[in-house]
């Protein structure tokens, strides 16, 4: 619950554009929800989680759809979730019992009220889902921070797989930086559209050339070698794929 | 012309399905939720089947510019079976969802004391969560199913105004409307009803609070009767305001009943080139 001020500017934002019965349900909704105690101040539950009626905030939470409007539930469901300070088996449960605009909300809170990887389960289980809502909640800042390379990479693949525009990706430039392995999985997915006849993905191009940051200088270097003597290029060399990715990335152009 | 289907198992059924139903002219299903024809043994699969219906079939029929709703009970055929039964302790918390807009389909199919029980039960819980109920009748037995459906409602807490009684013929429709139901109508391609038939039922009761559906699901059927049965009331002489009647404001105004029907659809570019649908898996 580190990062809540940010759901404050949100509140404002989101009520200055429901209509009045709509921000009285909410506040009303956000009320409830703050008035509940905090999971670590609640008493031990005498019952199992499937059996306790949900709580009054929780019933909030799944209607905020028709009550604000699918356009602003997100929004909705994410102030509801940082009011009730909804920590990782509450978010857990939700994700597990929620529609699909449910989950994405949970995803979306991860970052507001789970300060560590014990939540990461939720991202990885929205990665493997075909639904580009979730796949882009996914790779929002949560994703961004606690995923390993190997799975963020995917990740970024799955969003050129899955038209999710890599806008979605939270850090793009920062993780990409440098990231050899990324660029090599680009240059391959280019080359296996441009072998099938398909075009590349224009997000490609974008990501491709974030990858190349920090090693420009290698880069340009090993491209001059490569125009001198194209055939001894060093396979396994990562940083000369961007180069060869790129030219690859663009054959509808020529 | 704009078609609602509002019974159609769309699970079952293919994206060549959605794409030849958007161009037929339907904007909007509600499927509800049933048998699958390989009979369920755990209540986890009841589950992850609803999440289904709540989370990748919008999905999908919205590539396609269709909306997408649901209804959610446990059948009556598997309300025989005790392994399944315990669902009816879980359904509370998914007729809360925002998509869900009626409890169904409920109903008798061998009219057992465990079908009792699971219908009134769940007509209760229709009535709390303030949800209409699609109420199916029985294939064998028909009117003296449909008789033992009317009681059961009159004696719920839910109003029979609030009730879609489906699958409906020649034999049931009089008593389904005099008791003050909704009216629905299963058009297949051989059984229950046909598209003439079904002019002829509209010529006869007329087109109040009549629902027509394609119950499509993984039995020979057709997700295009919708539109063949349009087209069947406009060579009948019905004009275009009658046709929308029944084919768009009356399946409108009864899911309306449950105050989650939302009709605009997003993400309706089917032939998006990065469409996940379109990708399949990777
Ligand atoms: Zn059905």
């Amino acid at each position: 619950m580190t990062r809540t001020p940010a759901l404050g500017a949100l509140r404002a934002r989101l009520e200055s554009a429901l209509d009045d019965d709509a921000r009285a349900w909410l506040a009303q909704a956000l009320a409830t929800a703050a008035a509940q105690p905090a999971p670590s101040e609640a008493p031990a539950p005498q019952v199992t989680a499937s059996q306790a009626p949900a709580p009054t905030w929780e019933l909030r939470f799944a209607q905020a759809g028709r009550r604000c409007g699918p356009e602003h539930a997100d929004d909705a469901r994410l102030l509801l979730l940082g009011a009730a300070r909804a920590d990782t088996a509450t978010l857990t449960r939700l994700y597990e019992q929620g529609t699909a605009a449910e989950r994405r909300a949970v995803l979306h809170a991860l970052t507001h009220l789970v300060p560590g990887p014990e939540a990461l389960g939720l991202t990885e289980d929205a990665l493997r889902t075909n639904d580009t809502s979730l796949v882009a909640a996914a790779v929002g800042p949560y994703g961004a921070e606690h995923l390993d390379a190997h799975a963020w990479r995917h990740a970024v693949l799955k969003c050129l797989f899955t038209g999710v525009s890599v806008d979605a990706v939270a850090a793009l430039a920062d993780r990409a930086r440098g990231d050899g392995e990324l660029a090599r999985m680009l240059g391959d997915y280019a080359r296996e559209r441009t072998a099938a006849g398909r075009p590349v993905p224009g997000d490609l191009q974008r990501v491709l050339a974030l990858t190349e940051a920090r090693t420009e200088a290698r880069t340009e270097a090993r491209t001059d070698a490569l125009t001198e003597s194209p055939t001894e290029q060093p396979a396994e060399d990562p940083t000369e794929q961007p180069a060869e990715a790129a030219s690859a990335a663009s054959p509808q152009e020529s | 012309m704009r078609l609602f289907d509002p019974h159609i198992h769309m699970t079952s059924r293919t994206t060549d399905d959605y794409e030849a139903m958007y161009a037929a002219g339907v904007r909007a299903v509600v499927e509800p939720a049933f048998w699958l024809g390989q009979p369920r043994t755990s209540p986890s699969s009841f589950y992850d089947y609803f999440d289904s219906l709540l989370g990748w079939e919008p999905f999908r029929a919205a590539q396609y510019g269709i909306a997408h709703h649901c209804t959610i009970a446990l059948n009556p055929k598997e309300a025989n079976d005790p392994r399944c039964t315990p669902v009816l302790d879980q359904l509370p918390r998914y007729l809360v969802k925002d998509n869900v807009v009626a409890v169904g389909e409920i109903g008798y199919d061998s009219m057992t004391p465990a079908e009792d029980t699971a219908l009134s039960a769940q007509l209760q819980m229709a009535a709390d969560a303030e949800l209409p109920a699609l109420v199916h009748t029985p294939h064998r037995d028909k009117l003296a199913g449909l008789h033992r459906t009317i009681d059961v409602v009159r004696e719920s807490a839910l109003p029979l105004d609030r009730v879609l009684l489906d699958h409906l013929n020649e034999t049931t429709v009089k008593d389904a409307k005099d008791a003050g139901c909704w009216l629905g109508f299963s058009v297949y391609p051989d059984t229950k009803m046909d598209e003439d038939r079904m002019v002829a039922i509209l010529r006869s009761y007329g087109p109040e609070k009549v629902l027509v559906n394609s119950a499509a699901d993984w039995g020979r059927s057709d997700p295009l009767k919708t539109r063949k049965v349009a087209d069947a009331m406009l060579k009948a002489g019905f004009d275009d305001d009658m046709v929308d009647l029944v084919m768009w404001r009356n399946p409108v105004a009864f899911y309306e009943l449950s105050g989650r029907l939302h009709l605009e659809v997003e993400g309706t570019d089917a032939t998006h080139e990065g469409n996940s649908i379109l990708r399949g898996g990777e």
